[in-house]
């Protein structure tokens, strides 16, 4: 059994989310400030799935801090696990599938840091882990399903199967999952932390709900009338978010629905350097592309203008 | 992938036969590859009120030809969607019962159709070769109303035990599957390279119930790692149609999957 009492500590969380400001104030605030709030040993959750949406412009903050110790959640997780496992900055990982995508192969970084113990891999169903942040979010801790019964996957993280109170009927408990930190990229949001996301949702809202404290960079901050103008469309309550950054291409090399596209070419470029150096390889880009840029304009202009315009025209052209 | 001397590649063959296994009036999840081709090529034969579901929270989407997903979870994956619920509600819909057909792949399968593509050898915690891990195969196997497997038939991936049960099919045959607390579905057609399976009623043991052309029964054998049953009424399946061929070749023409 690896999972952790304090994940799904019904009342903790309660207790701590009671005991925390939830303003409708100001949340703007730079990068560097909102990484701040995490701390050595946080569970930390990703939001977006594989390579759309990622918080890469929070998570490439929050690696130049050379933090420790931290549990990272994601439903897929794309490169930025092996970043976080290279750069020693994780204890554990909790996903359902580890990798690019099919025509990367195998994640040699996967391989080397739990083939050889360094880092375990708590592997859920899809389902499952969405159902932990959905349990979380609804403040229980546990929810029923039909699913991961049966499979060695009930071993991994230490689920329980219950008898259902009504039919008697096997039951999967999924243990609920309260993330300390929840890191997230959206679309819009206005000065007071209410986000909107156009296309898929991925598990974003439920990781918001389910997190203790929430950083969201968003790639554009529209005014307030805006947001009232269309309420349908937001899925993040500003009282839940305690802090925005303005971040234009702040999931990019991966996609953004509607606004640009992923970068394969790119994922090669890096697949090639761990197939040529391992993980020296991912060493190099992390000095290049992580550590090396002061700011994410520098970040941005490693890629050129030419490509982001690129980028959008796809984005553009995959929405019509 | 490998090309058989009649032209036809391995996922050109895997996704016709997988095809022809879809009903019209009907929901199938689908991932990307072989099952995407499969339920694309339906929709424009037999099939067209086929409706797929997409892991990454996609529902009735229209792929693109020439700009296939590489994710479930991608705008081209997305293209034309009908509904873009979420990724928990996608599944949702398979547990309550929308779903009627799943289709999965996996590194390896046993005799009962269970899959691993967590870990190789050695234990969990220090497993020989860490794979990728479930995704939404364990979701679409435990919860759709029936699954197809499709997969290249290779020795090494019809083995006789898995270290690991990742997506689980019939268990260990019999009533396990259901007494395991999977009270719906199950695994209902293995689709190789080198035919197609179904499995015994009562052992849930699996069974060779057709050839591809050209194929012997002897080599469905060695190129099985477990005892195989075989069919009283053993067929021989349609080869593709240039028809067929020609439509996953529009879909796919830099042949990306194919």
């Amino acid at each position: 059994m690896t999972i952790a009492r304090r994940e799904y500590d019904f009342q903790a969380a309660r207790k701590r989310l009671e005991g925390k400001a939830k303003s409708a104030g100001e949340k703007l605030t730079s990068l560097d400030e909102a990484v701040a709030r995490v701390k050595n040993g946080d569970h930390v959750a990703l939001g977006g799935c594989l390579f759309s949406r990622t918080p890469l412009a929070l998570v490439r903050a929050l690696l130049r801090r050379r933090p420790t110790g931290l549990s990272l959640s994601r439903n897929l997780m794309c490169y930025e696990g092996e970043w976080c496992m290279v750069a020693g900055a994780v204890d554990k990982i909790v996903t359902s599938w580890m990798g690019i995508g099919l025509p990367w192969g195998l994640s040699k970084i996967l391989r080397e840091y739990v083939e050889s113990g360094r880092v375990p891999m708590e592997e859920w169903s899809h389902l499952a882990l969405g159902l932990r942040y959905r349990a979380a979010a609804m403040g229980v801790p546990f929810l029923p399903s039909l699913t991961m019964m049966g499979s060695s996957l009930v071993d991994v993280g230490g689920s329980k199967i219950i008898d259902c109170p009504y039919t008697g009927e096997k039951l999967l408990a999924v243990p609920a999952l309260f993330p300390d930190v929840a890191l997230l990229h959206v679309h819009r949001a206005d000065r007071l932390g209410n986000c909107q996301i156009d296309g898929y949702p991925h598990m974003d809202a439920d990781i918001v709900r389910a997190a203790a404290t929430v950083l969201v960079t968003a790639e554009e901050i529209v005014s307030e009338e805006e947001i009232r103008l269309h309420p349908d469309r937001t899925v993040i309550p500003g009282f839940a978010v305690d802090a925005l950054v303005h971040v234009p291409f702040g999931s990019y090399p991966h996609e953004c629905y509607g606004l640009y596209d992923a970068e394969p070419d790119h994922f090669s470029v890096y697949v090639d350097g761990i197939n040529r150096q391992g993980a020296a390889g991912v060493l190099a880009y992390l000095d290049r592309y992580v550590y090396g840029p002061a700011t994410h304009a520098e970040y941005l202009a490693l890629f050129g203008d030419a490509a982001l315009a690129e980028a959008r025209r796809r984005g553009k052209e995959l929405v019509s | 992938m490998s090309a058989p001397a009649n032209g036809v590649s391995a996922n050109e063959l895997l996704a016709v036969m997988g095809s022809r296994e879809l009903a019209d009036n009907t929901t199938v999840f689908a991932g990307v590859g072989a099952p995407m081709l499969a339920s694309g090529l339906a929709q424009r034969m037999h099939a067209p009120l086929l409706t797929m579901v997409i892991e990454g929270g996609i529902v009735g989407p229209r792929w693109k030809p020439g700009a296939l997903p590489i994710s479930t979870n991608e705008m081209r994956a997305a293209y034309r969607a009908q509904m873009l619920p979420g990724i928990t509600e996608a599944f949702l819909l398979a547990q309550r019962g929308f779903l009627d057909v799943g289709f999965i792949g996996g590194a390896q399968i046993d005799r009962h159709g269970n899959l691993n593509t967590t870990a190789i050898g050695g234990s969990y915690d220090r497993p020989k070769v860490r794979l990728p891990g479930s995704g939404g195969a364990n979701d679409i196997i435990s919860l759709c109303r029936s699954v197809i497997i499709l997969t290249v038939h290779e020795k090494r991936r019809f083995s006789d035990a898995l270290d690991f049960v990742t997506s689980p099919g019939w268990l260990t045959g019999g009533e396990a599957r259901r007494k395991s607390g999977l009270l719906f579905g199950g695994v209902g057609r293995v689709v190789t390279t080198l035919g197609l399976f179904g499995f015994d009623a009562q052992s849930r043991r699996m069974r060779l119930e057709a050839l591809h052309t050209g194929v012997t029964v002897d080599e469905v054998k060695a190129s099985t790692g477990f005892e195989v049953l075989v069919s009283d009424t053993l067929t021989t399946t349609k080869p593709p149609t240039e028809e067929e061929l020609g439509i996953l070749r529009a879909l796919d023409p830099a042949r990306q999957f194919l």
